[in-house]
C-alpha cells in the first residue's frame, strides 16, 4: 500500500507558539481518517501546511511519496489534487449554486482559457450529476446566499467532488447539521473513501463513531494517540486531555 | 454573442448613447442656428471619458472587489501620452519655433528631445503607448501588489500613494512633461484643426465609441467564465484559491484591462479638453472616480457610466449656479446614496421599475 501523504517531524510556531510539534502522519491511498484533538491542538494548521497556506519551519511533507508540498502553494496542492472544506461553509454567495460547481469542476485554471471558455455537454451534466448527488437540484439557480446553513455544507462538499480531489481535508463537516443530515454526512464520507483519501477533522463524538474509521488524536501540536475510537477512548492520557472535559 | 454582451439595461443605455452621438454633431453644425452650442459637445465628450473611466473602475471594484484609489493616475498617463503626440504635432508654430521641441523645453534650455519622447511624434505609436503606458504600470504595480497578497484597506492606500507619487513627479520641471503647467497649446490632431467645431464632434463621437466599446469589452470579460472567477475572488478570495485558481493572475489580468482602458479615457479627454496637467493625478480626482461608481451603482457597468455622467452634470451645473456649494453637494451625494440607495442609483430606479410592475422576485430580493 503506497501512502497518499506522509508527514514527518513537521514543526511550525507563530511567535514562540507551537501550533505544530514533531507532528508525523500517514494516510494511506483510499483511506478514511477522522482527527481528533481539543481548540488549540493545531488541526486547521495541520491542514493548512497540507494545502501550502502556510510553510512548515521543520519536517517533510510528502505527496504520493514523491511530490514536496512544502514548496507548493493552495493553488498547487488545489490543482495536484487536494480538496479542502473549510469548517465555516465558504461558497460563492452571489453566484447561482451550480454556477459555484461549475468553478469547482476540474478544468483549465488559466485565466485565458477562463476567458473563453464555454460549458461543454460533458460539464453539465456533470453538474447536474453532483447537484443531484448533494440534493441541491431544485436550487440550482438560486444564489447561494439564499441556501440554509446546511446546505450550504452540501454545496461545499459537492464543490469539492467537483474538484476530483485524491485527498479531501474536511473540517468539521456535521457542524450546525441537524442529526438525520449528520448520518447523511457520514454515510457519504464513507461512499468516497476508497475512492480518494479523506482526512475529517472532527468534535462530534456521534459522527467520529459513525465514520467507522481509525482516529487521530491530536494535542499540543502532535499525535498523542491513533487507532480505532474505542482503542483510543480507553487510553488515558487521551480521556485526560480531551475526553474527560 | 450578442445577446449575452447585450442585456436590457445595456440595451436601453447603448441605445440613448446612440441617439445622443448622433444628435449631437447634427445639432451642432449642421442645423441652422446652433441648437448645441460648441462648448455643450466638448462637455459632453468629457463627460462620456469620465463614463468610459468609471467603467474601468467598477471592472476592477464593483466585480473583483479591487477598491483602486489611483485609477486617475491610468486616465492621465493615458491623456499625457496623447497630450505628448499633440505637443509633438505643433511644430515650429509654438512661441520658439523650434521644429522638434516642444516650447517648454526650449525655456529649459533642453539640447535635444528626451529619449522617452522619441517615437511620440508618430500617431499609432502614441495611440499603442496610451494603452501600453497604463497597462504596463499596473502590472507591475499589480505583480506586486497582488502576489504579496495586499487586499482591502491596504491596496487602497498604496494605489493612493501611487497616483500621489505620480502626480509629485510631473509636477517637477526635470521629469520632461511640462512641470506643472503640464501640456497644452494643442493644435491639431492627425491634421484637424483642434479649435474647429467638426473635429471637437469627431472627438465626441470617438469619446461615445469608446465607452460603447469599453462597455462591450467590460460585458464580455463579466459574462465570461473568468467574470464568474472574478466574483468568486471579491466574494471568497480564499475558497477560490482552494479550488485551485492562481487568484493574483486573474486580478492582474482585470486591473491591466481596466487601466488601459482608463488610458483610452485619458487620451480622448486631452484634446478634448485641450491641456493636461499634473492636477489630474491628484488623489481627489481618484476618490471621486469612487464616487461616480457607488452613485450610479457598483457592479453593474451601466451604472457607473450613468453615476459619473450625473456627477459631472450636477458639477457644471452647480459650480456656475453655486460654485461654493459643489464639494458639499458631492459629499452629501456619496452619503445618501450608501445611505439611502445601497445599488445605487441603477439599483434603486430598476428597483422603482420592479415594484411598479409588481415583479415578485425583484421585490423580495430587496425589501
Amino acid at each position: 500500500m503506497t501512502s497518499q501523504l506522509y508527514l514527518s517531524g513537521v514543526s511550525k510556531s507563530f511567535d514562540g507558539f507551537k501550533a505544530i510539534n514533531n507532528l508525523s502522519l500517514v494516510i494511506d491511498k483510499g483511506e478514511l481518517r477522522a482527527v481528533i484533538g481539543p481548540n488549540g491542538a493545531g488541526k486547521t494548521t495541520m491542514m493548512d501546511i497540507i494545502t501550502g497556506k502556510t510553510k512548515p519551519d521543520a519536517g517533510e511533507v510528502f505527496w504520493n511519496e514523491k511530490v514536496d508540498l512544502t514548496r507548493m502553494d493552495e493553488a498547487d496542492t488545489a490543482r495536484l489534487g487536494v480538496g479542502r472544506k473549510f469548517q465555516k461553509p465558504t461558497v460563492i454567495e452571489t453566484l447561482s449554486v451550480a454556477d459555484n460547481i461549475e468553478l469547482a469542476l476540474k478544468a483549465d485554471r488559466g485565466v485565458f482559457s477562463n476567458l473563453f471558455a464555454r460549458r461543454t455537454p460533458v460539464q453539465s451534466a456533470e453538474i447536474d450529476r453532483l447537484l443531484e448527488l448533494v440534493r441541491l437540484t431544485d436550487a440550482r439557480a438560486r444564489p447561494a446566499a439564499d441556501l440554509s446553513h446546511g446546505q450550504k455544507q452540501w454545496l461545499e462538499i459537492g464543490m469539492l467532488l467537483a474538484q476530483d480531489p485524491e485527498l479531501l481535508l474536511v473540517d468539521e463537516p456535521a457542524a450546525g447539521m441537524t442529526d438525520a443530515e449528520t448520518m447523511r454526512t457520514a454515510e457519504l464520507l464513507r461512499d468516497i473513501a476508497g475512492e480518494r483519501s479523506v482526512i475529517v477533522v472532527e468534535h462530534d463524538m456521534h459522527f467520529v463513531q459513525a465514520l467507522k474509521c481509525m482516529v487521530t488524536v491530536l494535542h499540543q501540536g502532535h499525535v498523542l494517540a491513533e487507532g480505532s475510537l474505542d482503542h483510543v477512548s480507553a487510553n488515558p492520557q487521551v480521556v485526560e486531555v480531551y475526553l474527560g472535559r | 454573442m450578442l445577446r449575452r454582451l447585450i442585456d436590457a439595461r445595456m440595451g436601453l443605455f447603448l441605445s440613448v448613447l446612440f441617439v445622443v452621438t448622433v444628435a449631437v454633431p447634427i445639432g451642432n453644425l449642421w442645423i441652422a442656428g446652433q441648437p448645441v452650442p460648441s462648448y455643450v459637445v466638448a462637455l459632453l465628450g468629457k463627460y462620456m471619458t469620465y463614463a468610459l473611466l468609471a467603467v474601468a473602475l467598477d471592472l476592477v471594484w464593483g466585480y473583483c472587489g479591487i477598491l483602486s484609489l489611483g485609477h486617475g493616475a491610468f486616465f492621465a498617463l493615458g491623456g499625457y501620452a496623447m497630450g505628448m503626440h499633440l505637443m509633438r504635432q505643433i511644430g515650429t508654430r509654438g512661441v520658439y519655433g523650434d521644429p522638434v521641441l516642444p516650447d517648454f523645453m526650449v525655456f529649459l534650455n533642453w539640447e535635444k528631445l528626451p529619449w522617452f519622447w522619441l517615437g511620440f511624434d508618430s500617431f499609432w505609436f502614441s495611440m499603442a503607448m496610451v494603452m501600453i503606458v497604463p497597462g504596463a504600470l499596473a502590472f507591475v504595480f499589480g505583480w506586486f501588489a497582488f502576489r504579496s497578497r495586499v487586499t482591502g484597506v491596504y491596496l487602497s492606500i498604496i494605489t493612493q500613494a501611487m497616483t500621489y507619487a505620480l502626480m509629485l513627479a510631473f509636477f517637477r520641471n526635470e521629469m520632461g512633461f511640462g512641470g506643472n503647467n503640464g501640456l497644452t497649446d494643442f493644435k491639431d490632431l492627425l491634421g484637424f484643426d483642434l479649435q474647429s467645431d467638426a473635429t471637437r464632434a469627431g472627438l465626441f463621437v470617438a469619446a461615445a465609441l469608446a465607452l460603447a466599446a469599453g462597455l462591450m469589452v467590460a460585458r464580455f470579460i463579466t459574462t465570461s467564465k473568468l467574470g464568474k472567477v472574478l466574483v468568486a475572488v471579491r466574494d471568497a478570495e480564499s475558497r477560490t484559491r482552494f479550488l485551485g485558481y492562481r487568484v493574483e493572475a486573474f486580478k492582474l489580468f482585470v486591473f491591466v484591462v481596466s487601466a488601459m482602458m482608463a488610458g483610452v479615457a485619458g487620451a480622448i479627454y486631452t484634446p478634448l479638453v485641450g491641456i493636461i496637467n499634473p492636477g489630474e493625478f491628484s488623489p481627489a480626482n481618484s476618490i471621486e472616480i469612487v464616487i461616480w461608481v457607488a452613485l450610479g451603482g457598483r457592479g453593474t457597468l451601466v451604472g457607473a457610466a450613468i453615476g459619473a455622467i450625473l456627477v459631472a452634470l450636477s458639477r457644471t451645473l452647480l459650480t456656475s449656479w453655486f460654485p461654493e456649494l459643489w464639494l458639499f453637494a458631492l459629499g452629501a451625494m456619496f452619503i445618501i446614496v450608501t445611505l439611502v440607495l445601497p445599488h445605487g442609483v441603477l439599483g434603486a430606479v430598476e428597483l422603482g421599475l420592479a415594484k411598479f410592475r409588481r415583479d415578485p422576485k425583484l421585490v423580495e430580493e430587496n425589501p
